[in-house]
């Protein structure tokens, strides 16, 4: 058998879904002008037409058509030697929507390989984010804002190459940069996407993550019932209804908290996450009759509090709040855990107070999505310059 | 006030009646017996002669249903499939190219387990436009999940729309039930029926209970949520074991028939004619058997020894009882009432199945295809004739083509 290589690309629908595709096309047409024989497809249980839902796409590439079969033969490789994450709030983990539970987002690596993540942050930010594994894995960042390059409209910020440059790098048997050049240059004949490829090439410096550094959290995981535990007629039982809050401070009880799916968790949909100062809250309920998912507790003093996991990130209760700078969304990027707001302002409003000016301050850019039309071509010019200069 | 013109049916106390009726006007009573709940109908040949005659009995204060006209034959079966999951008894069906037309409501029935009953008016698909039976409409669902019984004359229609509900209804099955009615043959011919005493039909048949799956404030559920490759062989798996306890449930229910009725069908799944002695047999569904069992006491009169079977369940179809059986004879000739184009042997369905359903007995005799009334055309008697000659001379070694049209133009 000869060897076989297997990159994964992590993604968010719907804005990534072409850059993806072009990623994985790319890595098998590169290999090929190799005389290696591969393959390029996203995986078909994900939903990657929905708005921020975690999806891969894989390349799976081999010396010779047996060993390529050998690696088809698993519908989804079972070990990569590249896992490419084009969002860096996808470290926390991927969630998909073919309800996989938690996946931590270096699981599928092999000894020794290596993650590449697009990301404004430093290495430390992002191994705080991501799953201690028991094998050592390389971590290797290509500077930038998360590419929201489109679906129908592929607005080209040469993160595709960035990223290709930086794998030619990394897995240099898979395919050199010379080969890419080529494929740049059939793909594309665009010379200055060459030099961004050159250029992430020579600025790439992964870091080595040891066994046991990074996220100690236990992914969230469920079992599937089997047949004969499953009701009948394809009928799932209702959430139960909710029920009051306890306060812990006072003892105090009221307010209500929705029963939420036990299954089915948000952690990782969400890119960007509410961040509530409730000493300007004036209890007015929009944000918690317009949120789409439910995901605000009301407390017993009348307050609102989103539960992360149901949060899906979406930023409408930020949009319909009435008070300025009393729900403000931040990129995920900037927290280290799932706990509420509301307990933590209980504890100590001061020191909340403190937390909350800080993060609102210096939140790093919002990575997904748009917030407003011509976002995009704003962030373009900056990402062509980084592309160009580092 | 006017008094639409149905055959006037005595309500009945006690007593059981007879009427004049049609197989589809039995249906019909069956329906009301079944004290029905919802009722959809699009009228098309000839399942419309069962939504006429309810109606009437609807017109006339005889009967007290929702009756719903529907804008066509996809809502009329996704109507009676919401009534059903809110705990409605249902009833409704089609024909032909209505039939296909519900399609897509006719593969989720099954699958969320829904006891709906709906009569087929057996009738040849289009194109060409054409009434006649034929059996490939009803045929179409076998691999769906539907319940699936053909009857060969009214009273047996009537009785079977009884035994269809508490079969459906029945929470080991909770799978729909189509029953097959031959168009004008069986739909449009009428017949001396005796209809059972309602309080019979009470003894019989107790109230539908959706129990865990019923669709109610009260009992708040999802339903037919969208489900990836993680859920859907358990699924599927749920449907054939619900299929698989049919069997058992199926013979319960024709056991309680005989008890609460005073009438037998003998074995539920199919029925034997002269078959104790017979050297060769017919296989067929519907009302092909009438010309068959007149040809068969002709030829026995000639001193052939020849038979008939009759398939009534071909939803579950009793593979192992019908193989046992038919392994007795020295030839079995199967009558098609439809044809599968590209099919092994280039053969009629059941022909098909009976093939399949007989390659791990001991004892394997030839099995011939025969097609024939496709679209209406009448089964003679000499058809008959010809299909059981032809069937002997398999039996005697001699090759016979696989599959033979009868009564075809050549």
């Amino acid at each position: 058998m000869g060897q076989l290589y297997a990159v994964e690309i992590v993604y968010r629908g719907i804005f990534q879904k072409t850059l993806a595709k072009n990623i994985s096309r790319a890595i098998v047409l590169a290999a090929h002008r190799e005389g290696k024989p591969g393959i390029s497809f996203g995986r078909y249980g994900d939903s990657p037409e929905r708005n921020g839902i975690p999806a891969k796409s894989f390349a799976i590439v081999a010396t010779d058509e047996q060993t390529l079969e050998e690696g088809m033969a698993k519908y989804e490789p079972k070990e990569v030697d590249v896992t490419i994450c084009v969002d860096d709030t996808l470290c926390k983990g991927v969630e998909s929507w073919a309800w996989y539970g938690l996946q931590p987002i270096n699981r599928l690596l092999k000894p020794g390989g290596t993650l590449v993540v697009t990301s404004k942050e430093e290495p430390p930010v992002l191994i705080g984010m991501i799953h201690q594994k028991d094998v050592p894995y390389r971590l290797a960042i290509v500077k930038g804002t998360p590419s929201f390059s489109g679906l129908w409209v592929y607005k080209d910020d040469h993160t595709d190459v960035r990223l290709l440059g930086t794998l030619s790098k990394v897995l240099p048997d898979l395919f050199s940069l010379m080969s890419l050049q080529e494929v740049i240059k059939e793909e594309w004949d665009d010379p200055v996407k060459a030099s961004s490829a050159l250029r992430a090439y020579e600025r790439v410096n992964p870091v080595v993550v040891p066994p046991g550094q990074g996220n100690a959290e236990t992914p969230y995981q469920f079992t599937l019932p089997k047949w004969t535990e499953m009701p009948e007629g394809i009928a799932i039982p209702a959430i139960p209804l909710g029920h009051a809050m306890k306060d812990g401070g006072n003892g105090h009880s009221g307010g209500f908290r929705p029963e939420r799916n036990p299954t089915f968790k948000k952690y990782t949909t969400r890119t960007m996450r509410p961040v509530v100062d409730f000493d300007l809250c004036v209890k007015c309920t929009l944000c918690w009759l317009q949120c789409p998912d439910s995901c605000f507790d009301v407390t017993p003093d009348g307050l609102y509090d989103a539960a992360m996991e149901a949060c899906c990130g979406c930023g409408v209760c930020e949009a319909v709040c009435p008070e300025a700078g009393c729900i403000t969304m931040v990129n995920e990027t900037r927290f280290q855990d799932n706990a509420s707001q509301w307990q933590a302002w209980r504890k100590d409003p001061q020191e909340y107070k403190r937390w909350v000016r800080e993060t609102i301050a210096d939140r790093p850019d919002r990575s997904h999505g748009f917030r407003y039309r011509g976002q995009y071509q704003e962030q373009l010019p900056e990402m062509l310059t980084i592309a160009r200069e580092g | 006030m006017a008094h639409a013109t149905a055959t006037k049916v005595e309500e009945t106390k006690g007593a059981d009646k007879t009427a004049l009726i049609t197989g589809s006007e039995a249906i019909a009573v069956a329906c009301k017996l079944a004290d029905v709940d919802v009722i959809t109908a699009y009228p098309i040949r000839p399942y419309d002669t069962v939504m006429q005659y309810v109606a009437k009995l609807v017109a006339n204060g005889e009967m007290d249903c929702e009756y719903i006209v529907a804008e066509a034959e996809h809502s009329q079966f996704e109507i009676v499939k919401h009534a059903s999951a809110v705990g409605a008894r249902v009833f409704t069906g089609s024909s032909g190219v209505g039939w296909m037309h519900a399609f897509e409501a006719l593969t989720v029935t099954p699958a969320l387990r829904i006891p709906m009953v709906a009569m087929v008016g057996n009738r040849a698909l289009d194109d060409p436009g054409a009434f006649g039976v034929e059996h490939n409409d009803a045929l179409a669902v076998r691999d769906l999940g539907w319940q699936l019984v053909w009857v060969d004359s009214a009273q047996e229609a009537l009785d079977t729309a009884l035994i269809a509900y508490r079969v459906a209804e029945d929470k080991r099955v909770f799978l729909p039930c189509a029953i097959s009615c031959d168009g004008a043959f069986l739909t449009h011919s009428q017949a001396l029926v005796r209809i059972p005493a309602q309080e019979k039909v009470r003894a019989f048949l107790p109230p539908y209970d959706r129990a865990k799956l019923l669709l109610h404030p009260d009992n708040p559920i999802t339903v037919a949520p969208q489900a990836n490759e993680d859920w859907v062989m358990e699924i599927r798996r749920q449907n054939h074991e619900a299929m698989e306890r049919a069997v058992k449930v199926i013979g319960e229910a024709y056991a309680d028939f005989e008890r609460t009725f005073g009438r037998s069908y003998g074995n539920p799944f199919f029925e034997e004619y002269e078959t104790a002695d017979a050297d060769v047999v017919l296989v067929g569904m519907g009302t092909v058997s009438t010309p068959i069992k007149v040809g068969i006491r002709e030829l026995r009169k000639e001193g052939k020894k020849v038979g008939f079977v009759r398939v009534r369940w071909f939803r579950p179809f009793a593979a192992d009882e019908l193989a046992a059986t038919l392994s007795r004879f020295r030839a079995v000739g199967v009558v098609d009432r439809d044809f599968s184009f590209g099919s092994p042997y280039r053969s009629g369905v059941l022909a098909t199945e009976i093939r399949a359903a007989m390659y791990p007995s001991a004892k394997r005799p030839p099995v011939l295809g025969f097609i024939g009334g496709l679209g209406g055309r009448e089964v003679t008697v000499p058809d008959v004739r010809r299909m059981t000659e032809s069937t002997l001379l398999a039996a005697e070694g001699k090759a016979q083509p696989p599959t033979q049209w009868i009564g075809l133009r050549e």
